[in-house]
């Protein structure tokens, strides 16, 4: 039996091997620094020890990062709300006929397969000012004003857009597969009982897809709390700290000001925080999960 | 009654190709931003399609014929072909061990591979860049700016994802199968490639496919950990925002290009593409 288990070991250590080497032994290295004082540009380039920890009381009075850290939670919850209303209701018209419907739904997937970086270039193609047909529709037709470089507000709902447009089919899918997959008794039984359409959606399919739904959030939000690419081609962060949030702010903290010790410090927060969310939607996906058994 | 079902039939396919108008219109002007000298970019945007003979083939063979864009394009071929074929071969060996040994531990493992793929880039950088530039050395060789850099980096999220999708798959081999070949002998390698690999080809197929487009689609690492000789064509795409007076017709050239590979593989993976997303959480 040992040689067995041993070829098993054995083909499982590239795989252990890699992840320690990219995954596990860069987490302690920003950990071992997040304590330390460091920064390659000052008069003092070495790594000093203030005191415990004394980065990340720093952060706690750091307007600018918890800020980012909010705006973040604030976009994920917006673009979550967005999508999964919208992604819903189109996954219910895909489960009738309609003229065209497999051509729709492939046009639907193409946004799925698109780099964010190239979404940001997409999309500031299409809305910068001075090229972008989007500002002179609005204008000519609604004597709406578009610059987001200099409206903050713009800049946030317009990067809310640009997630919507590419992340909502996934919701869509996903949906679709799980609705596709539920039992149909439920369903006639409730035609029997004279249940119309809007009680058999509240009362049957939504308490039905609820596991499904929490994948589809689990996964949307693990993904939207990490946003940096999409927006770093599209407004940069700006304008001001408009659209700065916590991926792009550990970027220009670490390698524009070169604050490599109060940036990991973030970075450990960061990954704190987005564990802690994770984890919480994930201990709910696995008691509703054991409660079904 | 069947009045009103042939109209909600209409509605819906009303607001479907809405829909339709409102996901490929942006990508439509880019292509027409493609063919465009910046002349006629300058001023009110014309909507019309281009004409064949008046596209503006510079946009195109100036970045990747004079300019250093091939060699991008090059090199993120050679990263993602490699990282899909590295990603394949290793979650294929973990996942069959995963599944067939009775290992102490596998469980966390499992999940620890999962982690990994949870975890912000974002809050890796500075770690990767200090050990790939300085900490990880051998001899003068060090895996910053390296194409073998990001090859083994892409793993962090490519490896955790290849062996959930994977794991169901051969978690669907029977195992009185292997057994049998054990019984008469047959080596591990054997196993492989005359049960395994033929009966888990086409989940392989989309494991190896989706590891490209990953590999292929990404930035933010490849921005960080790359500066002249390992840059891929994403980090190329961001260089146009930062240089003054953007010229708009090659970046869309550019975008364009990238994303080739993303539409020929939209066809093989459309029906894969929900399980390869939610971690085969969620059947497609």
């Amino acid at each position: 039996m040992l040689s067995k288990n041993k070829t098993g070991w054995l083909l499982l250590s590239p795989t252990i091997l890699i992840l320690i080497l990219v995954g596990l032994v860069p987490f302690f290295y920003v950990l071992y620094v997040g304590f330390f004082k460091w920064n390659p540009l000052a008069v003092d380039p070495s790594m000093q020890f203030e005191g415990f920890a004394l980065n990340y009381r720093r952060l706690i009075f750091d307007e600018v990062f918890l800020e980012s850290i909010w705006r973040s939670i604030k976009f994920s919850v917006v673009t979550l709300t967005l999508e999964l209303t919208l992604g819903f209701l189109l996954a219910l018209s895909l489960l009738s006929s309609f003229p065209l419907k497999s051509f729709f739904r492939s046009v639907h997937t193409l946004p799925l397969v698109i780099a964010p970086i190239v979404v940001g270039s997409i999309f500031k193609l299409f809305t910068v000012q001075g090229l972008g047909p989007l500002p002179h529709l609005l204008k000519d037709y609604f004597g709406y004003t578009l610059n987001y470089g200099l409206n903050a507000d713009q800049a946030f709902w317009m990067i809310v857009i640009m997630d919507v447009w590419h992340w909502t089919p996934f919701v869509t899918l996903t949906l679709l597969a799980g609705l596709s997959a539920l039992p149909q008794d439920p369903y006639e039984s409730a035609k029997i009982d004279g249940a119309n359409n809007f009680q058999i959606f509240v009362h049957i399919t939504i308490p039905m897809m609820v596991p499904v739904l929490i994948v589809v959030i689990f996964i949307r939000l693990m993904d939207s709390l990490k946003i940096v690419d999409e927006v770093w081609m599209l407004t940069g962060g700006g304008p001001g700290y408009a659209t700065r949030f916590t991926g792009i702010h550990i970027w220009k903290e670490v390698f524009e000001k070169r604050y490599y010790g109060l940036g990991s410090a973030m970075s450990i927060l960061y990954l704190y925080i987005t564990i802690v969310i994770c984890w919480v939607l994930y201990s709910v996906m696995v008691s509703r999960g054991k409660n079904e058994d | 009654m069947k009045t009103k079902k042939a109209f909600a039939k209409l509605g819906t396919t009303f607001l479907w190709s809405l829909l339709t108008i409102i996901t490929l219109f942006p990508i439509y002007w880019m292509i027409l931003v493609s063919t465009r000298t910046p002349v006629e970019l300058f001023g009110k945007p014309d909507l019309s399609p281009t004409f064949f003979e008046k596209v503006h083939w510079k946009n195109f063979t100036k970045p990747f014929l004079d300019g250093i864009y091939s060699d991008y394009l090059f090199n993120s071929i050679i990263v993602a072909t490699s990282n899909a074929a590295l990603v394949t071969i290793l979650a294929l060996m973990a996942t069959y061990a995963l599944s067939r040994f009775k290992l102490p531990g596998s469980e966390s493992i499992f999940f620890w591979t999962m982690t990994n793929r949870m975890a912000p880039p974002a809050a890796f950088l500075l770690p990767l860049f200090l050990l790939f530039s300085t900490v990880f050395k051998f001899g003068d060789f060090t895996l910053f700016d390296t194409k073998i850099g990001l090859i083994l980096l892409y793993c962090v999220f490519n490896l955790p994802f290849a062996i959930w999708l994977l794991k169901g798959i051969i978690d669907g081999i029977p195992r009185e199968l292997d057994e049998a070949m054990i019984v008469d002998g047959a080596s591990l390698f054997t196993i492989f490639r005359k049960l395994i690999i033929p009966l888990a080809a086409p989940g392989i197929a989309v494991t190896s496919l989706l590891s490209f487009l990953f590999a292929w689609n990404e930035y933010l690492l490849a921005s960080t950990l790359t500066s002249v000789y390992a840059r891929t064509i994403p980090t190329g795409l961001s260089e146009f925002v930062t240089t003054t007076g953007t010229n708009w017709g090659t970046m869309a050239a550019v975008a364009l290009v990238s994303m080739i590979p993303a539409l020929l593989f939209l066809f093989a993976v459309q029906k894969h593409i929900v399980a390869g997303l939610t971690f085969g959480a969620v059947k497609g």
